[in-house]
């Protein structure tokens, strides 16, 4: 369990994350919403410590996060972002086995075929190098670099933001599988709320770093209260039901 | 082989000489400016004015930051009183260093800045400490940077290690100051000939060893790093000895000024010394002022000065004694304050003298300094580079209040040149020049005593004066030498037609020596 107990984060004064306390139960998928400039980001990268809190504190599984080593602390927790970052030197296979080896232990090549496999990549991909693949595959090794070392919590940022519709709902549709397979708890960072209402178990909806709405995705569809949160999930419907005209008029 | 104006096996070790200095500074360069570079990247507030500082020591001349670490050297020796040696290898590795440091700092820290920000973010978060992001990111990300940097570094360094050599450090510059004082242009040209050479190798070599790491193309970069090992061979490969005969182990260090008149004499010194069981070493090029403090400071063990040069540098006067008593008063003054023997004169005189040509001097009616400052608002006067900075001058000025209309420094050379060629009326000459008579010129005589005397004077440190063996090789020497006889000796080295080695004019006046009568 992620625990966040009165969290906030300052830029010069101006409140980026407020006062923030929220619970994330072992095994649940939650996507956080918001406008850009919200402070998604800056909430997801507090739990790794890529931020560091001004107050409160965050604890994972009952111990502050800041008992731990960094390094140690980061190499625990999966990390995906829109950047992929993957090392432009480094081949797929030595890509993938980064984080053990930042352990001290050389990943065999059963385990690298095993985690392609994992993020649907065919073997052969292990010896190629990052300006060989294409953007889908590139992001699906980062996938398989944060998932190497067994993490228990994964954190992405926007890890689909970068790719086209069709790469970005294949590999949405194929993480939450692995998520359920593999008990993670997850945390994705999206601007888009359809994403989120598709594949997380709970959508936190942020705005001017306070939490504006926390529910499942089918009680945050029936959402009366802040009225961004409500223009959001508008949009959303509006474009469903423009769709659903557009197959009918066409059927 | 005098072909080239220069034995090769000699060459081979001033080649040598030359990539060990220029290989050394460049090392020493990345050992520190690397370390300096991660961490100006890593902290802005350190970064810039630390490149700022590095920036400044790059707009010192070569030259002159070698000369400075001279006097720098000097006084941490006597704040630690530890045997710091202040001429040859260190200073000379010290400022090519700090010359080679700019393009080092400046291209590694590009190389860290420049790197993708998605890379770094991707480096914390999957958890790498500071030390894993340095060696598994930064540093091969940004190693063709920093190698481009570091080929910078090499290609300066080559060519400014020539300086080297004023300080007493045998560079390939050994080649083009002597060859530039005696007029051998193939010594000039062999010199620069084969720094640029060796500039082109090491920009070559590390080009290989750069576009390998960038293509990551094993090939190449196994080709630049072979290179790079044939080379770092070659430097400290022993080269058999031509010139040097075996003999006991003591070396003596013989030092001699940058002119063609010293080459001569110090060869003349060495071939004594090693006719007598001692092996020897040379330093040449010494500056005017350096050369007496190289040997105070035991850097050198003999060197022949001359009175008045001393007499105003190193005693700070600027009377004009009797030559005779000139010379009591040096000995003692010498061996009181810095343990220096001089012993004796060699018999001639190497005096500032103004010259002119002959036929000027007559249509101006000008025979003597008086009348030359009386014509001197349309005269333009050329000097050595040390002239018009010298006491000397000051007692010129002082006695005779001349006005020239011009009055330029040249390296000797060119200050002969520029009377011959007539960008100059009078020139500030050496009285055992050979280019005196050969060029028919008339010195202007002294009626007021302004111009010291310049006794051409051995001088020993305490340590190898001690040695009566050492002292009986030299005696000979003393009061053995003609003006007129040094005069054809500097004259067949500094001619331009008929032109001989330094070495072969040494021979020469070798045979030429006179029996002291007392
Ligand atoms: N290093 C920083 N310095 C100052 N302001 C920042 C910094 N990082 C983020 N911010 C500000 O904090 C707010 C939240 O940023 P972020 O968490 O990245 O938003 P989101 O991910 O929701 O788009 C934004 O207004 C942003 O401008
Ligand atoms: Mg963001």
């Amino acid at each position: 369990m992620i625990h966040f107990a009165q969290v906030s984060k300052y830029y010069g004064g101006r409140g980026v994350i407020e006062d923030i306390t929220l619970s994330i139960e072992q095994g649940c998928f939650v996507a956080l919403v918001g406008k850009s400039g919200a402070g998604k980001t800056t909430l997801l990268k507090t739990i790794n410590r890529l931020i560091e809190i001004d107050s409160g504190a965050i604890t994972i599984d009952g111990a502050a996060i800041t008992a731990l080593p960094l390094a140690s602390l980061r190499r625990r927790i999966g990390y995906v972002f829109q950047g992929i970052g993957l090392f432009p030197h480094m081949s797929v296979a030595e890509n993938i086995g980064l984080v053990l080896r930042l352990q001290g232990t050389v990943a065999p090549p059963e385990r690298i075929a095993e985690l392609l496999e994992l993020v649907s990549l065919p073997r052969d991909l292990a010896d190629r190098y990052p300006a060989q693949l294409s953007g889908g595959q590139a992001q699906r090794i980062g996938f398989a670099r944060a998932l190497a070392a067994g993490p228990s919590i994964m954190l992405m940022d926007e890890p689909f933001g970068a790719l086209d519709p069709v790469t970005r709902n294949a590999l949405g549709g194929a993480y939450r599988a692995l998520h359920d397979r593999m008990g993670l708890t997850s945390l994705l960072v999206t601007h888009d709320m359809s994403e989120a209402l598709l594949l997380a178990d709970r959508v936190i909806v942020l705005g001017g770093g306070r939490i504006l709405a926390d529910l499942p995705p089918r009680a945050l569809l029936q959402y009366r209260g802040d009225e961004s949160v409500r223009a959001m999930l508008d949009c959303v419907r509006d474009q469903a039901d423009r769709l659903e005209a557009l197959s009918r008029s066409a059927g | 082989m005098t072909e080239l104006g220069v034995a090769l096996p000699d060459l081979l070790r001033l080649v040598q000489a030359h990539l060990f200095l220029s290989g050394s500074a460049v090392v020493a360069a990345l050992v520190i400016g690397l370390p300096t570079a991660i961490m100006a990247a890593r902290n802005r507030r350190v970064g810039a004015p630390l490149l700022g500082l590095i920036s400044l020591l790059q707009t010192i001349p070569g030259l002159a930051l070698l000369a400075l670490f001279y006097p720098l050297l000097l006084i941490a020796a006597r704040a630690t009183s530890l045997p710091i040696p202040a001429l040859g290898f260190l200073p000379a590795l010290l400022a090519l260093g700090l010359y080679a440091l700019l393009p080092i700092v400046r291209n590694s820290v590009a190389a860290i800045r420049g790197i993708d920000p998605a890379l770094i973010e991707a480096a914390n978060g999957l958890g790498m400490t500071g030390r894993q992001r340095l060696w598994l990111v930064e540093l091969p990300l940004g190693a063709p940077v920093i190698l481009a940097g570091i080929r910078t570094a090499a290609v300066w360094t080559i060519g400014t290690a020539t300086l080297a050599t004023t300080i007493g450090q045998p560079s390939l510059g050994d080649l083009i100051f002597s060859g530039l004082q005696t007029e051998d242009w193939r010594r000039v040209l062999v010199g620069c000939v084969a720094a640029a050479g060796l500039a082109l190798l090491a920009d070559f070599m590390l080009a290989l060893i750069e576009g390998g790491l960038a293509a990551r193309s094993r090939w190449r970069l196994g080709a630049g790093v072979a290179l790079l090992l044939v080379a770092t061979a070659a430097t400290f490969l022993p080269i058999p000895n031509a010139t040097q005969s075996k003999g006991t182990a003591r070396v003596i260090v013989v030092g001699a000024k940058n002119f063609s008149e010293q080459y001569i004499l110090a060869d003349l010194l060495e071939t004594r010394l090693r006719a007598a069981g001692y092996r020897t070493e040379r330093r040449d090029n010494l500056g005017s002022a350096i050369a007496y403090r190289a040997l105070a400071a035991g850097d050198i063990d003999v060197y022949v000065d001359y009175s008045g040069t001393l007499w105003a540098d190193v005693l700070r006067r600027s009377d004009t004694p009797s030559a005779k008593a000139m010379l009591v008063t040096l000995a003692h003054e010498l061996a009181r304050r810095d343990k220096v023997r001089l012993l004796g004169g060699l018999g001639f005189e190497n005096a500032y003298t103004f010259a002119m040509r002959r036929s000027r001097a007559q249509k101006l009616g000008i025979s003597d300094l008086d009348s030359l400052a009386q014509a001197s608002s349309k005269l333009r006067l050329a000097t050595d580079l040390e002239f018009l900075s010298r006491p000397e001058w000051e007692a010129v000025e002082r006695h005779y209040h001349p006005a020239f209309r011009q009055a330029r420094a040249y390296s000797p050379t060119f200050m002969y040149r520029a009377l011959g060629d007539g960008s100059a009326d009078v020139i500030t000459a050496f009285s055992s020049d050979g280019r005196i008579s050969a060029m028919d010129l008339v010195t202007l005589g002294d009626p007021r005593g302004a111009l010291p005397h310049y006794d051409a004077v051995m001088l020993l440190t305490a340590r190898v004066a001690q040695d009566d063996k050492l002292v009986a090789a030299l005696q000979p020497l003393i009061g053995a030498i003609s003006i007129e006889t040094m005069r054809q000796a500097n004259g067949m080295v500094d001619r331009d037609a008929d032109k001989r080695t330094v070495e072969q004019a040494a021979e020469w006046l070798a045979t030429k020596m006179v029996k002291p009568n007392k």
